[in-house]
């Protein structure tokens, strides 16, 4: 079983690669770069500030299209090209395939993510000469943009296993917009009373939270996160990357692959 | 134990967006394949042949009905271990070259890591691309494609093998070297399992075919038993192109062809035929019984049960 799930992600791994999907790694290369030496010569005192903050949006960013525009693909593709036809016809149960492809697509985001947070940390290198002690919570803050990257390939790979793919991309790519605004969403329901009270708060709470994931600002002006937050994003990521995978497989274990 | 069992399997889709209507892609099959048989699937396009194979292969669901494999449910992937699929035009991953891929059906189907690269090299050399395994599946042409099909549906040595139109994309020398596969497999003791609506590919391999049209079983027996019952008529070729009068009387329904002349008549006849040709000093050729052949039992299940069709009307033997 574990097998069968790890060859499915690595082939995962390998379609995205050969796909030239790791190309955006150049692209961001040259941003960060560009920004490095723009910042280096306007030095105010803020070259930290906004190559944390650029290089961490951007990695979010850049992680966030792979996740969307290959999630989409994952397993509608493989239904429109038929090429699952010949893997679920081994001993391949669904629900193993849907976890494959999930670990494979999240690979290759953590490997993205890995490279272009070596780039963030070269450019912080070259704009202070040094590394600080709280450069530190970048590191955190790039943990959390992992953990947003998993909850959007889960919910995209759900999306993916019932619909179609330009669907699933606007169904992900709203969520994660909405998402993103989480906070303001429950802050909203708060001031609402009755009936509409009730609706914000369910939607407030079912779409994911992808504010309380994002701490680059505050990791940018120097904040420590807290150990307690690192806990609750860790296990509120986990709990609801499994709820959406549970979800596609459960749409995925019924459907009729025409 | 039979290799494959199929127990009023049905398929029935809904149709139609706001008044919905159904569609029954498959009207209850009943159907037994014995262990080490070729069986021929037959059917025009849109019969319900590939929905039968999707269905047994777990890739939509039944309706109503159940099937199991070598005594094994649909959804058992011990079952699955032992069989090899063939989609009809199968696509692969096309960013790996034939070995990659092969590599990872291997390991998918649980083919053990050191004798999987020489299981590859065997399948490869045996589907006659020994020389392109390295090659990227997106530069193949179809034929070299449906080569690799055949491929990974053997490549972990199943007992059972689905092939849906394993010819398909074929030119007329790889399907005679795909025949001479499906052949071989038998020997091996596999069971092959396979549609098709060439007839002539059905004729020449199957024990048994089962014919399928609109979604319901028309027919099914062993090749031999369709195609060995005989009308009580002879045909009788000689050469020549002279006709006695003799034997117009005798009812012989005559075609000239060049230097030979075809008679068909009744048995009854035979001799009498044969006589009047020695005392015309013509030469005879060969003296037939015309048989049914599998187009005409083919055709003749394609028909509504109520019409009337001329069963033999079409010589299926050679002089």
């Amino acid at each position: 079983m574990t097998s069968r799930i790890a060859h499915i992600a690595s082939n995962t791994f390998r379609e995205a690669v050969r796909d030239r999907v790791l190309y955006n790694l150049i692209v961001f290369a040259l941003l960060m770069s560009a920004a490095a030496v723009v910042v280096g010569q306007i030095s105010i005192d803020i070259e930290r500030l906004v190559v944390i903050n650029l290089g961490l949006t951007a990695v979010s960013l850049f992680g966030m299209v792979i996740a969307i525009f290959i999630g989409i693909g994952l397993v509608s593709k493989e239904i429109e090209r038929r090429t699952l036809y010949t893997v679920l016809s081994r001993p391949v149960r669904r629900w193993e395939f849907i976890v494959g492809k999930f670990f494979g697509l999240a690979g290759t985001l953590a490997v993205n993510t890995f490279f272009m947070a070596i780039g963030v940390f070269v450019a912080l290198l070259y704009v202070s000469h040094h590394f600080q002690q709280q450069d530190r919570w970048v590191l955190v803050a790039l943990y959390f943009i992992i953990l947003q990257f998993l909850i959007l390939t889960a919910l995209t790979l759900f999306f993916s296993s019932f619909s179609s793919p330009l669907l699933s991309a606007v169904f992900a790519f709203s969520l994660f917009v909405i998402g993103s605004f989480a906070e303001d969403l429950r802050g909203f329901a708060g001031m609402t009373h009755g009936a509409t009270r009730w609706l914000a708060t369910g939607a407030a709470y079912l779409v994911p939270n992808f504010s309380a994931l994002n701490v680059i600002t505050s990791v940018a002006h120097s904040q420590p996160v807290s150990g307690q937050l690192v806990l609750d994003n860790s296990a509120y990521a986990l709990v609801y990357t499994a709820m959406a995978i549970c979800g596609a497989v459960l749409v995925f274990e019924h459907r009729n692959l025409k | 134990m039979a290799a494959i069992e199929i127990l009023g399997l049905e398929k029935t889709y809904s149709i139609g967006f706001w008044r919905k209507r159904q569609k029954h892609a498959l009207r209850p099959l009943n159907l037994k394949v014995e262990e080490g048989e070729i069986f021929g699937f037959l059917g025009p396009n849109g019969a319900g042949k590939t929905t039968t194979l999707k269905l047994l292969m777990g890739l939509i669901f039944p309706t109503a009905g159940s099937a199991r494999i070598l005594g094994m449910e649909l959804d058992d992937p011990r079952m699955k271990a032992q069989i090899g699929f063939l989609p009809e035009q199968p696509y692969f991953y096309d960013y790996l070259t034939a070995r990659e891929l092969l590599e990872y059906y291997g390991q998918l189907s649980g083919v053990e890591a050191k004798l999987r690269s020489s299981r590859v090299n065997e399948v490869l050399h045996r589907v006659g691309l020994p020389d392109v395994g390295g090659v990227q599946l997106r530069k193949f042409s179809k034929g070299m494609l449906q080569r690799v099909g055949i491929a990974q549906a053997i490549l972990h040595d199943p007992r059972v093998v689905f092939f849906d139109e394993p010819m398909s994309g074929l030119d007329p020398m790889g399907r005679r070297e795909v025949r001479d596969l499906m052949e071989q497999l038998k020997v091996e003791g596999k069971t092959v399992f396979f549609s098709t609506h060439i007839l002539s590919d059905a004729e020449a391999l199957c024990d048994r075919v089962a014919i399928i049209h609109q979604g319901e079983l028309r027919g099914v027996g062993a090749v031999a038993d369709l195609t060995s019952s005989v009308h009580g008529k002879v045909e009788v070729v000689w050469q020549g192109t002279v006709v006695p009068a003799s034997l117009r009387a005798l009812g012989a329904e005559c075609h000239v062809t060049r230097d030979t002349v075809r008679a068909m008549l009744s048995e009854a006849n035979q001799d009498a035929a044969i006589e009047a040709l020695r005392r015309e000093r013509l030469r005879l050729v060969s003296v037939t019984p015309v048989r049914t052949s599998l187009e005409d039992y083919y055709l003749q299940k394609l028909q509504p049960p109520n019409a009337t069709v001329r069963v033999g009307a079409k010589v299926g033997t050679t002089v």
